[in-house]
């Protein structure tokens, strides 16, 4: 201890102080002033321009999200138009179908009427006829000399054939 | 400002060519400057860690036997009974005995073990007592340009040009190029390790330009120790102490009503206690931190330099058992592995200084919040002031 007092040179330490203290306030007024401000506007600095990439990046995303979802809602509409044109397409189907047969039925309605007319109207031709043929057929045997029945018999017959040929 | 740092420049290397006019080659007529036995060691040693009034390069002995000293007079400047006197270190003539007289504005000095005397009025020469003290001479306050004190100009110099022109490149660039690549993490190490973390995020920017300066300047100048220039500015106690009181007075300056309050009346203690702790703190923040910064870097460095040169003068003590081949190969090995060391001391003892300086100056500034401080069973959280209590 008494060696460190006896080392310890007061001059020195005021020597020292006075040196200490200037290079503190050069240093700090040339280097440390200059260069601590210089890195902090560069820490600043990166760290603003990564925020900003951070943020290029989430405004890339969220763009491609958008188109994502709007490449996802114009393939829906794409869908939902094809469909409806299918349906569209079917129900025409359906219907013409539909049209035709009752056109159809209607039109083979209309024809069996017509024959059933038709074939009322042969009858009652047939009707008129026979009642006329009858009527000649009569006249004919009247006529005719009724002496025997073999005669008369023969007559019908002939007569018979006579309406069958017809 | 070109013109300035010219006209700098100019005055420096005047500066450095009077002193290597004045460079001298004394002879004496013993050669009682050659070492080689083992108590001329030990008293070269001890020599050596002492501050010096010259600056000496190597000593020879010439041919005709005569010592010479190689090396360069500083200029001594001493505030005696009579004023103030200048003169060269050369006119002691390398004396450490207290032999050589030196009359300036009437006042007698004689150089003794390092330091300057002033005769007693009436005395023509030193007397001394048993121990070899003087009995009639007193020390006088000297403002000498020692040897340690042109360490510390040189490296302040060398700061100033490295980191400003490391400024200057920031100006016209954002990565520095060159020496200031180096240069620059280590200014960030200092912010990012040392400052920022002890001292916290809101108060660590007021106090870097101290840490940053203190740090290089311990660090660059335990380096020079290394050197064979034999610088031993960190070694020397009015150094050491002039660092750590200038962390006192910032953390005893900028301590805030939180840190006042835990040194007088220590909150969460009971009453009766707390004059007890508030003399342990005052103690503690007074005496006991900066002694501790001041002692620990002056040991470190001091002894680094025992120990290296005690193992450098193996050669001589070790010639007569190991031979001079193997005397000079062992203090070879040994002295190159121990600077090794040494470089990582340099280091460190800068780095514990600066970051201890931090961690007080932290704890002056830290803002307390004492009801979050405790846990559920009343015991203190671990803080700042357990780590301290590791460091010191």
């Amino acid at each position: 201890m008494e060696v460190l007092l006896n080392d310890f040179s007061p001059g020195l330490f005021i020597v020292q102080t006075i040196l200490l203290l200037g290079l503190i306030f050069l240093m700090v007024k040339f280097a440390w002033k200059p260069i601590l401000n210089s890195l902090n506007e560069r820490e600043t600095g990166i760290e603003e321009a990564l925020a900003a990439a951070e943020k290029a990046k989430a405004d890339m995303q969220n763009l491609q999200a958008d188109n994502e979802k709007m490449l996802q809602e114009a393939r829906a509409e794409r869908e939902s138009m094809l469909k409806e044109a299918r349906e569209i397409k079917e129900k025409m189907i359906a219907d013409s179908k539909e049209q035709a047969k009752a056109e159809g039925d209607k039109m083979l309605k209309q024809a069996q009427a017509t024959i059933e007319s038709e074939k009322k109207a042969a009858v009652a031709d047939i009707k008129s006829q026979v009642a006329e043929l009858s009527v000649a057929i009569a006249e004919k045997v009247l006529k005719e000399d009724l002496s025997s029945n073999d005669k008369q018999l023969k007559l019908v017959d002939t007569m018979l054939s006579d309406i069958k040929l017809n | 400002m070109m013109q300035v740092s010219n006209t700098i420049k100019t005055l420096l290397q005047l500066l450095i060519l009077c002193f290597s006019l004045q460079s001298f080659a004394v002879s004496d007529t013993v050669p009682e400057g050659a070492v080689s036995s083992k108590e001329q060691v030990d008293e070269y040693i001890l020599h050596h860690l002492k501050d010096s009034h010259d600056f000496h390069l190597f000593s020879y002995t010439s041919d005709s036997g005569e010592r010479k000293h190689v090396g360069f007079p500083l200029p001594v400047i001493l505030w005696s009974n009579n004023g103030l006197a200048t003169f060269m270190s050369s006119e002691f003539h390398h004396d450490d005995n207290g032999h050589v007289i030196v009359e300036k504005n009437g006042s007698k000095f004689v150089k003794l073990h390092s330091k300057i005397y002033e005769l007693d009025a009436g005395a023509s020469t030193v007397s001394f007592d048993e121990e070899h003290h003087a009995t009639n001479a007193h020390k006088v306050l000297d403002f000498s340009i020692t040897k340690s004190v042109v360490g510390v100009l040189l490296v302040g110099l060398l700061m100033l040009l490295a980191f400003s022109s490391l400024a200057k490149q920031y100006g016209k660039k954002n990565i520095p190029t060159g020496f200031g690549r180096v240069l620059e993490p280590l200014v960030l190490y200092v912010r990012d390790e040392i400052a920022r973390p002890n001292i916290g995020e809101k108060h660590y920017r007021r106090f870097t330009g101290y840490l940053l300066t203190v740090f290089f300047f311990i660090w660059v100048l335990n380096l020079l120790g290394l050197t064979p220039f034999g610088f031993n500015v960190t070694g020397q106690i009015a150094v050491t102490a002039c660092l750590a009181i200038f962390t006192l007075i910032i953390y005893t300056v900028s301590g805030n009503k939180d840190y006042w309050m835990h040194i007088l009346w220590m909150p969460g203690v009971p009453v009766f206690v707390k004059p007890i702790l508030a003399i342990i703190e005052l103690a503690g923040a007074f005496i006991i931190k900066p002694f501790s910064l001041l002692v620990r870097l002056f040991a470190n460095i001091s002894a680094g330099h025992i120990v290296v040169m005690s193992l450098i003068a193996i050669m001589f003590t070790l010639k007569e058992s190991l031979g001079v081949a193997g005397a000079t190969g062992l203090s070879l090995v040994l002295s190159f592995f121990i600077t090794l060391i040494e470089v990582l001391v340099a280091f460190l003892q800068a780095y514990i200084f600066t970051a201890l300086s931090a961690l007080f100056i932290g704890m002056a500034v830290a803002e307390h919040d004492h009801e979050h401080e405790h846990d559920s069973h009343g015991h203190e959280v671990a803080d700042v002031e357990d780590v301290r209590g590791d460091f010191i």
